[in-house]
């Protein structure tokens, strides 16, 4: 039997996931990591980005989380989001029409303040094609 | 004794008093369920992050976060969750009540309070009062956003980092059921220390990218999920409370109603009995 670790996905707003995982991978603020179990305690930031799960059966999922935290006990993992989204629930129009908007705002940015956010809205319109890339790829 | 017609006005002018406290029964009622949904969503998320903060203190760390640090209180703070409106019985004034006795306990120790309030009726009473009032935001209405709560967290926190505060608490209501709601006081900063740990071997987490920004960026969001939460938790006390208020109050013109027509019917009688006497009299007469 494979060895699985508790796993838990909540956001500000609502609980999105809870289960037994076999593997995680998320994109953290230093770049992508994978946790299985027993891994060493750690405490991460992490990016706008997918997360991965392959649960123990090998069925994997797709989440989106717009930021947040990733937290790593031996036997449970827990993520503490800023939003997070199943990745099938997405709008892919929605996150063109996102990344379109962000990027006009930034040919023709104003003051600084209006950059940043800017920014931080490609980011995480980027991330979120990004997320449904993947999943696209793991259907065919 | 009143006349009649002086009864009748009155009965239907309690009547209208009485199909209004009925509808703000009904909307309290409907607005408290979505409430306690939106309380049982946000907990999750609290609770974690209260595990996730727990672990930390555990965590046998070589930075510690000013956060952590307990220092001696010159001055403490309160964020204070209020209601914008009225109409909720008791639940304001029991919440200020607990928050004074806490407040004076630390003014007879010669430490004075800064607050915060959140919602309208806070900054009413702490006008009335006297208290200083560093930070507010009304109108938070029924769904009110992280954003919301974030600013004025933010003057707190800003104030426990410069030193000017050296305690952080949280006032709000608790939903414990629709009849129960208990003023809750809780301690946000510094973090309180756990019992120490014996016989625990020694750990701590790898932190990624560095601890200080990881922790101040954690740290500050526990505190702003708790207030969030504390936020939250006040709205459903608040639609709970006024529900109670307004079934109470619709019962009450009830009694009055059923009094008062009681008293018209006498008074109805009354004529009635004297007419009659009158006409008799009256036909004896000739």
């Amino acid at each position: 039997m494979a060895n699985t670790v508790q796993c838990d996905i909540v956001s500000a707003q609502e609980s999105i996931f809870s289960g037994e995982v076999e593997m995680l991978t998320a994109t953290a603020s230093n770049g992508e990591l994978g946790v299985m179990a027993g891994h060493t305690p750690m405490l991460t930031g992490l990016a706008p980005g997918p997360v991965n799960i392959r649960m123990a059966d090998g069925k994997e999922e797709v989440f989106f989380v717009s930021g947040g935290y990733l937290e790593v006990q031996p036997k449970k993992i827990s993520i503490l989001a800023d939003t997070a989204e199943r990745a099938h629930d997405m709008d892919e129009a929605a996150a063109q029409r996102a990344r379109q908007e962000a990027e006009r705002e930034l040919a023709n940015r104003s003051s600084e303040v209006d950059y940043s956010r800017a920014a931080a809205r490609l980011a995480e319109a980027a991330a979120q094609l990004r997320t449904l890339e993947k999943l696209r790829r793991k259907k065919r | 004794m009143a006349s009649g017609k002086e009864i009748r006005t009155q009965i239907s002018s309690i009547q209208n008093t009485q199909k209004i406290t009925n509808a703000m029964e009904m909307v309290a009622a409907s607005k408290m369920r979505k409430a306690q949904e939106r309380m049982e969503l946000t907990r999750p998320y609290a609770s974690k992050i209260r595990d996730v903060i727990g672990y930390l203190a555990e965590a046998d760390s070589d930075y510690r976060h000013p956060f952590m640090e307990a220092r001696e209180a010159n001055r403490v703070g309160y964020i204070v969750v209020s209601t914008d409106r009225g109409l909720c019985g008791g639940l304001n004034n029991n919440l200020f009540k607990t928050m004074l006795q806490d407040s004076r306990a630390w003014n007879d120790k010669g430490v004075p309070s800064d607050f915060c309030t959140l919602g309208q009726k806070a900054s009413v009473f702490l006008n009335v009062v006297g208290g200083n009032i560093v930070a507010s935001e009304t109108q938070l209405g029924d769904r009110p956003s992280a954003e919301q709560v974030i600013g004025s967290v933010k003057v707190m926190l800003d104030a426990y980092r410069d030193g000017s505060i050296d305690r952080l608490y949280v006032v709000y209501n608790q939903f414990v059921n629709t009849m129960t709601q208990t003023p809750t006081i809780e301690q946000l900063l510094p973090l309180q220390a756990e019992a120490e740990p014996e016989g625990k071997y020694r750990w701590d987490y790898l932190y990624e990218p560095d601890p200080r920004t990881l922790l101040d960026g954690l740290l500050t969001r526990y505190v702003e999920s708790q207030v969030y939460q504390g936020v939250v938790e006040n709205i459903a006390c608040e639609q709970a409370a006024r529900m109670i208020a307004m079934k109470s109050a619709t019962d009450n013109a009830g009694e009055i109603i059923d009094d008062l027509k009681t008293e018209y019917n006498k008074a109805r009688q009354a004529n009635i009995t004297q007419e009659i006497s009158e006409i008799v009299s009256g036909a004896a007469a000739v």
